[in-house]
């Protein structure tokens, strides 16, 4: 075997090893290594005393401080659920009148239902609730299926053409693929339509204007209005409000009448409480009595 | 390269490329309506172009008998080339998913350009690809000069090398095409696995061939990584891969495992990848080229040996620290957790037996980037291990799980110690393989040096940011005891941190294509001049020339 040799830089000797040009140094392992393996060793010894450890065949060891992970979580949750009992049994059992006129509990019903509805409902609905191409704006339009807070709760509850057995249904025909009108009388309904928002475009020709009306009062009077303000009893959208589902463009709502629509939301019940619901309701409303 | 192949070898090749191009048109045949068809015809088109690469070089003379005196390094060669190209590319898709969360309507509206399909291809682009190569290229260079030993065949080396790039492809064109088991890392499917594991066997045989064939008495500890990586990644893959086709003749299979053993296995596999394929493989090759380049003895042999075993023994265990706080019974979590807090000691122990080493030769750290850039990896590699082991901290965790923080650690790791570790040695070895004086251009390797860096703390301090703001918007609770924060809030607050991110890896991807430049360079200029080292060459043919004093 080689003979060592003293490291000029160290001073250390080498063991005679060598491997293509890299020699073995014999510089002891210093010192620290040790204290520091010796002092997670015992961090870890220590640990596993007090907390569940090591496996035991069937079981494994309880650890001296008895904390198990599970029962941690339930009690964290009985102590959060307990220190929101001062509001949630009063925002559950008070009506929507009562808690809408308390400025403490709306303080945490605009908190909460941020929170809510940004978790479960922007991404349908925009982070703001005013909606998108295909989702309708909850903070400002008419409402499809009306306005008064039991209503919205049950639109929520049960969602619209959803999979609950209570779900509101609703279906804007498809006129144009369905061979119900042909096209000239859609491009005049269209034109019609969109003559009763204001669209910021020079309006159609009268002749046009009084033959679209014509068509409206006969095929979509029955489910719009005769005036076109829609009708919360099918959920058909208010055609007057310059707020449109699924766009205002001449493009756009001639495809709404053409192809039809049937806009699919959701039902909420069994996915969030009906607390949850509750402060939901009581959120978009507030939303837009401060928007206004 | 082909002429440097026997008869019998080139023989040996063809017959295992007919074999690989016939299975690939089984796979085509029996895959008609599924993606397997697709792969079965890239294995089919890979086989026969590599069997025209074997026939154009057939009929050249065979190698002289004076070939066996010196190492073969053709493989290593093709695989650093190879190496670079998984780099660029990885990089790439990589920065892409990065712009893809700064601006998410970038997909074109097409499946394979989602960030669920892209970001796969970035990992396993980078981390097989990029990284596989270079531990296969670099582990064939060492060992021969460590063990002084040429390796036993010329055949089994590319089998292994080109064989691994034929899975790599697989997987990558896999998830494209949708093709996914869903774990993370390991996502390709059944018959890639088996290849793989084919592969993998063939290069751990050259590894004990070529140590049973040593002239050095002891084995370098630079091996002891090397031999880690492959033997445990082997088991980690066969493992973590267990699974049960659909059907033969589809690409679909589901898992042995289910629920939290699954996850668990999944993790075990996941934390070992980590600890085997991204740390030992590369700490072997930090401790061959690291004290070649500083031409300083490692600091202390006996520490590398000690953490070598405390890694390896540690590593383990460690795997459960990825399922804190989940159904995984707490007992394993508090184990996986112990287990990453001892292990800190070993990994600062290379760390600091790296950086120890060059004591001596800190005048050459400032002036050579090549040897900068394996310091900067061992102190990446200091940070990212203290990082995981106190991630890996029940409480610390809680905070830490699930959001970007994790990702800086990774990239921590990836970027500042594999990646930098890697180009380091590459710059040290492509002159040597190539048989030049130096790079083509010091300059670039310095101007690749801050790129990288730059890249790096620009990403990691951009996630550190935006994982310690999710982590802490998470968790903050409104004056009522609800959430004060949507995740869409925390969302929009990640924004300008995506975008720091975005620009880290696009300064560590230019750094690259410098450094595919500066090699492709070197490797084009003229011939160099560099003398051959004896210590280069195995032992018969060294003490030959040392005794006619050729
Ligand atoms: C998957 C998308 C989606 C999600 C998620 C969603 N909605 Fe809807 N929602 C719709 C669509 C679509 C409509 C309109 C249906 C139609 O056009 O008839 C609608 C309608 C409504 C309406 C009726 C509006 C009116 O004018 O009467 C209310 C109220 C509503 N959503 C509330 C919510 C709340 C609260 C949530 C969250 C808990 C929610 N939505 C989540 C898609 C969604
Ligand atoms: C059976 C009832 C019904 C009839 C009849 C009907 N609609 Fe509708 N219409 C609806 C409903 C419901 C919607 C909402 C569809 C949705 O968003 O899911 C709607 C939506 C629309 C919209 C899109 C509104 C928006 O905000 O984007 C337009 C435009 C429209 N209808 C025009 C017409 C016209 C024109 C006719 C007659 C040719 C007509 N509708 C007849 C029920 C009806």
């Amino acid at each position: 075997m080689a003979v060592g040799e003293r490291d000029a830089h160290t001073g250390h000797m080498t063991t005679g090893h060598e491997w293509n040009g890299i020699k073995e140094l014999n510089t002891p392992v210093p010192k620290p290594v040790y204290f520091f393996l010796a002092a997670t060793a015992l961090f870890s010894v220590v640990y596993w005393l007090l907390m569940p450890a090591w496996p035991t065949g069937s079981s494994y060891t309880k650890g001296l401080l008895g904390i198990d992970q599970r029962q941690t979580v339930a009690e964290k949750l009985a102590a959060a659920s307990l220190d929101r009992a001062s509001w949630t049994a009063r925002i559950a059992g008070e009506s929507f009148e009562a808690i809408r006129a308390d400025p403490q509990l709306m303080t945490i019903v605009r908190e909460t239902g941020h929170t809510l509805f940004g978790d479960n409902c922007a991404a349908c609905h925009g982070a703001k609730a005013a909606g998108g191409p295909g989702y309708p704006n909850l903070a400002e339009a008419s409402w499809l299926w009306g306005g008064s807070p039991e209503a919205i709760e049950e639109t929520i509850r049960v969602g619209i053409n959803s999979a609950h057995p209570d779900t509101r249904v609703s279906q804007m025909p498809a006129f144009g693929r369905d061979q119900i009108l042909d096209r000239d009388r859609i491009l005049e309904v269209v034109a019609y339509v969109r003559s009763l928002s204001p669209s910021g475009e020079p309006a159609a020709d009268a002749g046009v204007l009084a033959a679209g009306r014509q068509v409206f009062l006969e095929n979509c009077a029955s489910c719009h209005g005769e005036s076109g303000a829609g009708n919360t009893e099918f959920g058909a959208p208010d055609l007057t409000d310059g707020s449109w589902i699924h766009g205002g463009s001449l493009d756009a709502v001639f495809r709404a009448v053409y192809g039809g629509q049937q806009g699919l939301m959701p039902a909420w019940e069994g996915r969030l409480s009906p607390l949850d619901r509750k402060m939901l309701v009581l959120y978009l409303l507030d939303l837009r009595s401060t928007e206004n | 390269m082909v002429s440097q192949l026997t008869l019998g070898e080139r023989q040996g090749a063809l017959c295992i490329l007919l074999l690989l191009a016939a299975c690939g048109l089984l796979m085509l045949g029996a895959g008609q309506n599924d993606p397997l068809g697709v792969h079965g015809g890239i294995v089919m088109l890979f086989g026969v172009l590599l069997i025209f690469v074997v026939i154009s070089g057939y009929f050249a003379p065979e190698p002289g008998t004076d070939a066996a005196g010196r190492y073969y390094d053709d493989p290593s060669k093709v695989g650093i080339v190879l190496a670079m190209l998984w780099a660029v590319a990885g990089f790439f898709i990589g920065d892409w998913v990065a712009w893809l969360l700064v601006y998410p309507e970038m997909t074109f509206d097409a499946a394979w350009s989602s960030f669920g399909r892209l970001r796969p291809v970035h990992t396993t682009s980078v981390i097989f690809g990029f990284g596989g190569n270079a531990l296969i290229a670099t582990s064939f260079h060492v060992l021969q000069r460590t063990t002084r030993a040429r390796l036993p065949d010329q055949l089994s080396p590319w089998f292994v090398l080109l064989g691994y790039n034929l899975f790599c492809l697989l997987a990558v064109s896999g998830y494209l095409i949708g093709i996914t088991q869903s774990k993370e890392y390991a996502e390709p499917e059944w018959y890639a696995d088996i290849w793989l594991v084919v592969v993998w066997v063939v290069y751990f045989l050259i590894y004990m061939r070529t140590l049973a064939r040593r002239k050095e008495p002891h084995i370098y500890v630079a091996n002891w990584y090397y031999m880690a990586f492959i033997l445990v990644v082997a088991i980690l893959h066969i493992v973590n891969n267990l699974a049960i086709p659909v059907s033969f003749a589809g690409a679909k299979s589901y898992s042995l495992f289910a629920g939290v053993q699954d996850a668990m296995t999944q993790w075990w596999y996941g934390h070992n990848a980590v600890a085997f394929f991204l740390t030992a493989g590369f700490l072997g090759m930090m401790y061959y080229y690291l004290p070649k380049r500083a031409d300083r003895p490692i600091f202390s042999y006996r520490l590398s040996i000690i953490s070598f075993w405390g890694i390896t023994f540690m590593y383990m265990w460690a795997g459960s620290h990825h399922l804190h706080y989940t159904a995984l019974p707490q007992w394993v979590q508090t184990l996986g957790m112990t287990f990453s807090v001892m292990l800190l000691v070993p990994s600062w122990a290379s760390a600091g037996n790296a950086l120890m080493t060059l004591n001596g030769a800190w005048h050459k750290v400032r002036d050579d980037a090549t040897l900068r850039f394996m310091m900067m990896a061992a102190i990446f590699y200091g940070i990212s291990t203290f990082e995981g082991s106190f991630m890996a901290i029940r409480p610390v965790n809680s905070l830490s799980h699930y959001t970007d923080w994790t990702i800086g650690h990774v990239h921590a790791g990836a970027m500042g110690w594999v990646a930098l570790i890697t180009f380091g040695s590459f710059y040290a070895v492509v002159p040597w393989l190539w048989k030049r004086e130096a790079m083509y251009s010091a300059r670039l390797v310095e101007v690749h040096f801050w790129f990288a860096l730059a890249g790096t703390l620009v990403y990691v301090f951009a996630m550190w940011n935006s994982g310690i703001t999710q982590g802490l918007m998470w968790r903050t609770y409104s004056e009522g005891g609800t959430l004060t924060y949507s995740f869409i809030d925390s969302l929009v607050a990640m924004h300008p941190y995506y975008f720091a991110r975005a620009v880290g890896g696009l300064l560590f991807l230019i750094g690259a294509l410098v450094g595919g430049y500066n090699i492709w360079m070197t490797i084009r200029t003229a011939e160099g001049v560099k003398p051959e080292v004896l210590a280069d060459l195995p032992a018969p043919a060294a003490a030959r020339q040392a005794s006619t004093g050729r």
